[in-house]
Parts: structure tokens; C-alpha cells; sequence
């Protein structure tokens, strides 16, 4: 592939004294402009990972003190959030794990069929009336979707479920499941029309239905960007704050199933920052190391199911 | 610990020096709960003399503290102080109540709790509204967010605390739902026919109801006679012998523009 693309540029090189003439010129002056941006480049680079630093050790350092205080297996493993006795995260974690695998499992298949959909199936002017309304769906504020989800969802559940308050884990899944639809929809689309044409002519040309080549020969060979996809779902369904806070009630008591009210870790940190000192103030640091973590594991679980994939 | 606080008592000094030249400092610090309503006190007194204002929310505790030792003029307090608390050198002046109305569904037929009834459904105890004389319904419990200045005012009047390890901390029940602010509990109680709240008596209107309490209804009168027992008053502690320009201002709080302020601000006025 290289090399027929290399061939014809040197020809036009050849071909170009004015070209070859600007090239010598350039090569004897030192390249102020190429030097600026590579320096910018990396200054850009660098903010990236200063930021993320610096982040990591501020929470550590304010976290630390609550962790001491209460231990760390308490932290994590205990249920019970008392401030300022004790400090136990056990069902903020189940709450945050529950309801961003709960959003993945609504929300991941539609997201899915949706990009292989825009990408394969729809005639064009559908595909574009259905991309814009998508790509709107990420820019909707989360505020509004948690209001969407305490007008629509609270009450739909109220009354399917026959619960007296439902502002519930399940409430919290559902609303998480429309907010995960763009990025994964973006995402998966763009990794199925990135692959090359030659796949599905080949797979055509062996005879192949058009259902067979889109989930047997499309979906394998977009699998790394549809499982970026997923896993940037899964880290903004783990961070989402607002909207989670509006719809899942909060309760710090463990939840025992999905019609109970929960209290998510970043709905933790959110409600009670304001007023917390000492101690409970640490322990929200705390919290935050937590949420860190997830992502890095989520993060670090992407790197090795794509590094399978190659092998 | 111990430099940031010579920091910031050099600045603070530095800056009394700066002032004392122009005019007096009153300096206030105390209760978050006090400071909304001391600021707007500030503000209007400012604006009609020459001396300046500081107010500081470091809570009630540390302004009943600072009173005391005489780092502050004057201590806010947004429940009662203490015995423990008391000393000799400082006396003790209410500048308003506040209220904190107990609210449900407009739809729910329940209209008067004992404290001992709403102190149970808190707990967790009584799950059901018939319990109380209500439908056959179950109770969806609001609270607010540990450390909300409202929830520890209920929380102390109401008794709806324990001992966990030596170190006091909330009785309430860890199912009850927890809601940020008093609109998000009025939102949550205006819409939920099974909910029950607590919110500041200003912010009740026509949207929840707001039932009696022993019998007596959550109204102003009924706070200043006493009669309505969920209250706390807002205390500011001054030394017996307070300077000139505390004694001003705490004068202009007691007067009839100061209460007029308080009243507007939703507070119940003590004189």
C-alpha cells in the first residue's frame, strides 16, 4: 500500500523544480516555525499529564487521613456511612458498579444496533436525520437528563412497579443508559466505517449474506473501537454525578435489590462536600481515589483485551 | 496547623490596622445557619454609618468559642448554647427563631405527629402511614445531607442522634432518602403522595402541606409562644461589657430595622 502511494509522489517531486528548489532553501535555514510547534505539541501533551498528576497526588494526599482513620478494609468493605464515626463505602461502590453495568447492559446492544444501522443499513437521508439527533443527545446537559428522569422515569417506575418511591438503582440505570447512547453510537460507527472496503467485498465475493457480513466479518474487525466505545460508556456512566443524584434517592443503606434507593460514589463527594470538615471532608478525597482507580482499571482492562485481540 | 493560623492572624491583624485608621471593626463569626441573615444585617448597617462589619461562618461551636475568648465581638449560634458552654464573662441575646416545618403530600390525610411519632419514622421505625392515623400506605422518609445545618438543628431537637464508638452521630434511618436542599425535599414531597420532609418554615408553601406538630401548627405565633417545639433560636454571645461598636450593632439588630430584616428574610422576629 505504501509503495504505491510513495511511487507517484516522487515523480511529482522530479517533476517540480520550483518544489525541489523551496525544499533546499528550508533545509538550510533553521526551522523556527516546525521548532515552535513541536514545542507547543509538547506543552500541549504535557498539561494532559500534569493535570492527571497533579490530581492523583492532591487526592491522595487529602484522602490519606480518612483512610488511616478508618482502615482500609473498612473503607472499602463496610456499609455503614456514619460521619464522623465511620466511614464505609461498601454500597456507594456496589450502587456505582450496579448501575454502570446495569447502563451498559440496556444501553451497550442499542447502541450497537444503532451504529451498525447509521453505518451499513439506513439509506443515507435517514442516517442523517438520525446521526444529528444523536450527536444532540451527547451535548443535553446532565442536569437536564436527571429532570428528564425524575418527570419521566421516577414516576413510570412508581406506577410499573408498584413501589412508593422510585427513585431507585433502576431509575438511575435507565437514565445512565440514554446518557452512555452517543458516545458508544459515535465511537462504534466510527471504528465499522473505518474498516476497509476490501472486508466486506471479500466476504461478498465468498458468497456471504449482507446480515452475515455485517455480524460475522464488520463487528470482529471493529471490535477494539466498538470496545473503546463501551468502556469510555462504562467511565461516564461511573462519573456521572447530577443526574444520578436527582434520580436515585441517595440512601446510603446497602441497596438489596434494583427497585431501592442508592447513593452512588460521585453522588457521595457531591451532596455532602460542602458542609464536611476534617475527617468526613478526607473521606470524600477518599472516595475520589475510589472513582480513580475504576478508571484506571477500566482504562487498563481496554489496553488488555486489544492487546488479545492481536495475538 | 499552627503557621497557617499565625498567617492568617497577622493578615487578619494587618487588616484591623488598616481599618481602624478609617473607622471601627465590628467582628462577628459563628454558625453557617446565622451567617445568611448577619450578612444582610451587615450590609444594611453599612450603609447607614461609618463602622464596618466582619462577619466569619466557622460554625457554632467555634463562635460560641471565639465569643468566649474574645477573638470575636460577637458569636453566632444557631441552637442552644450549651451549659458546659457558659461562662461568666459572656451573656447570651436570641435575635430570631427559625422554624423548621415538618411537610407532606398535599394528598396524605395525616395532619398532626407527636414528636415521638415523627422521631420513629426517621428511625425507621413506623414504615406505615396508618401507624399514625393515616392511609395503608408505606412512609418515604426525606432527609437531607449529613452536615446541612437543618438537619442537625432537627436531628438535636427532635433526639434523633446515638453514640457510635463515643463520637455522636445521626439516628437516622441510612433507608431514608437523601435529598440536597430545601427546594430538592420540597420538589420530592410535592410529587411522592407517601413522603414526608423537613424544610425551613420560609420555605413552605402551597405546594406540600406542613402538619402540626402535638397539636400546634408550624405558624410564627406558635414558635414565639412556644407551642411549636421544632425550633432553634439564632443566639449571638457578647461580653457582659461589650465594646462601643458591638453594642451599636447589636443594637441596630434588636431594633425595629433589624427585626424588620429578620422577618423579611423569613426568620421569626424576637421583638
Amino acid at each position: 500500500m505504501n509503495q504505491t502511494i510513495a511511487a507517484p509522489t516522487q515523480e511529482f517531486e522530479f517533476k517540480n523544480p520550483a518544489l525541489i528548489d523551496a525544499l533546499n532553501q528550508s533545509a538550510q535555514k533553521v526551522d523556527w516555525v516546525g521548532r515552535i510547534f513541536n514545542l507547543l505539541f509538547l506543552v500541549s501533551a504535557l498539561i494532559g499529564v500534569i493535570s492527571v498528576a497533579t490530581i492523583g497526588y492532591f487526592l491522595v494526599l487529602e484522602g490519606l487521613p480518612a483512610i488511616q482513620f478508618a482502615g482500609l478494609t473498612n473503607f472499602l468493605l463496610g456499609v455503614d456511612w456514619y460521619p464522623p464515626a465511620l466511614y464505609g463505602i461498601g454500597a456507594m461502590i456496589v450502587a456505582s458498579v450496579v448501575s454502570a453495568l446495569g447502563a451498559v447492559v440496556i444501553g451497550v446492544p442499542v447502541a450497537l444496533l444503532t451504529a451498525i444501522f447509521l453505518a451499513e443499513v439506513a439509506p443515507k437521508w435517514l442516517a442523517n436525520m438520525i446521526r444529528p439527533a444523536v450527536e444532540l443527545l451527547a451535548g443535553i446537559p446532565s442536569v437536564v437528563y436527571g429532570f428528564f428522569g425524575l418527570v419521566i422515569i421516577v414516576p413510570a417506575i412508581e406506577s410499573t412497579f408498584n413501589v412508593p418511591a422510585g427513585s431507585t438503582l433502576l431509575a438511575g440505570i435507565v437514565v445512565l443508559a440514554v446518557m452512555i447512547l452517543p458516545t458508544v453510537i459515535t465511537i462504534a460507527e466510527t471504528s465499522i466505517r473505518a474498516i476497509p472496503k476490501t472486508y466486506k467485498e471479500g466476504s461478498y465475493a465468498l458468497g456471504a449474506s449482507p446480515m452475515f457480513t455485517i455480524l460475522k466479518v464488520m463487528l470482529p474487525a471493529a471490535r477494539s473501537g466498538i470496545l473503546a466505545g463501551v468502556v469510555l460508556g462504562v467511565a461516564r456512566a461511573v462519573g456521572e454525578t447530577m443526574a444520578i443524584i436527582m434520580v436515585m434517592g441517595n440512601s446510603t443503606a446497602m441497596p438489596g435489590s434494583l427497585l431501592d434507593s442508592a447513593r452512588s460514589l460521585t453522588a457521595n463527594i457531591a451532596l455532602e462536600m460542602s458542609y464536611a470538615t476534617g475527617i468526613h471532608a478526607s473521606s470524600l478525597y477518599s472516595t475520589g481515589i475510589v472513582l480513580l482507580v475504576f478508571v484506571m482499571l477500566l482504562n487498563t482492562s481496554l489496553l488488555v483485551l486489544n492487546r488479545k485481540r492481536v495475538k | 496547623m499552627k503557621t497557617k493560623l499565625i498567617t492568617a492572624l497577622s493578615a487578619a491583624s494587618m487588616l484591623f490596622a488598616a481599618s481602624s485608621f478609617a473607622s471601627n471593626t465590628v467582628t462577628v463569626s459563628g454558625s453557617t445557619s446565622v451567617s445568611g441573615i448577619m450578612e444582610v444585617l451587615a450590609e444594611r448597617y453599612q450603609a447607614t454609618q461609618h463602622d464596618v462589619v466582619e462577619v466569619q461562618s466557622t460554625g457554632s461551636s467555634a463562635g460560641i468559642r471565639a465569643a468566649k475568648e474574645g477573638t470575636s465581638m460577637i458569636g453566632m449560634s444557631s441552637r442552644d448554647v450549651k451549659d458546659s458552654e457558659k461562662n461568666q464573662s459572656t451573656q447570651e441575646v436570641i435575635m430570631a427563631m427559625d422554624g423548621i416545618a415538618v411537610a407532606v403530600n398535599n394528598a396524605n390525610s395525616v395532619k398532626d405527629l407527636s414528636i415521638e411519632q415523627v422521631k420513629k419514622i426517621y428511625m425507621g421505625e413506623i414504615k406505615n402511614w396508618k401507624e399514625v392515623g393515616g392511609a395503608d400506605q408505606p412512609i418515604v422518609a426525606v432527609t437531607r445531607e449529613v452536615g446541612s445545618g437543618t438537619r442537625g438543628a432537627f436531628e438535636d431537637i427532635m433526639g434523633l442522634t446515638r453514640k457510635i464508638n463515643d463520637i455522636t452521630v445521626t439516628a437516622i434511618s441510612p433507608r431514608a432518602q437523601v435529598a440536597s436542599g430545601n427546594g430538592a425535599i420540597k420538589t420530592l414531597v410535592a410529587n411522592n403522595p407517601y413522603a414526608i420532609g423537613f424544610i425551613s418554615l420560609g420555605s413552605v408553601d402551597g405546594s406540600l402541606a406542613a402538619v402540626s406538630i402535638e397539636g400546634a401548627a408550624a405558624t410564627k405565633d406558635n414558635i414565639k409562644s412556644g407551642a411549636y417545639g421544632i425550633a432553634r433560636p439564632f443566639v449571638l454571645l457578647v461580653n457582659n461589657q461589650p465594646a462601643a461598636e458591638a453594642q451599636q450593632f447589636l443594637d441596630y439588630i434588636m431594633g425595629t430595622a433589624g427585626q424588620a430584616i429578620v422577618a423579611e428574610e423569613g426568620y421569626i422576629e424576637v421583638n
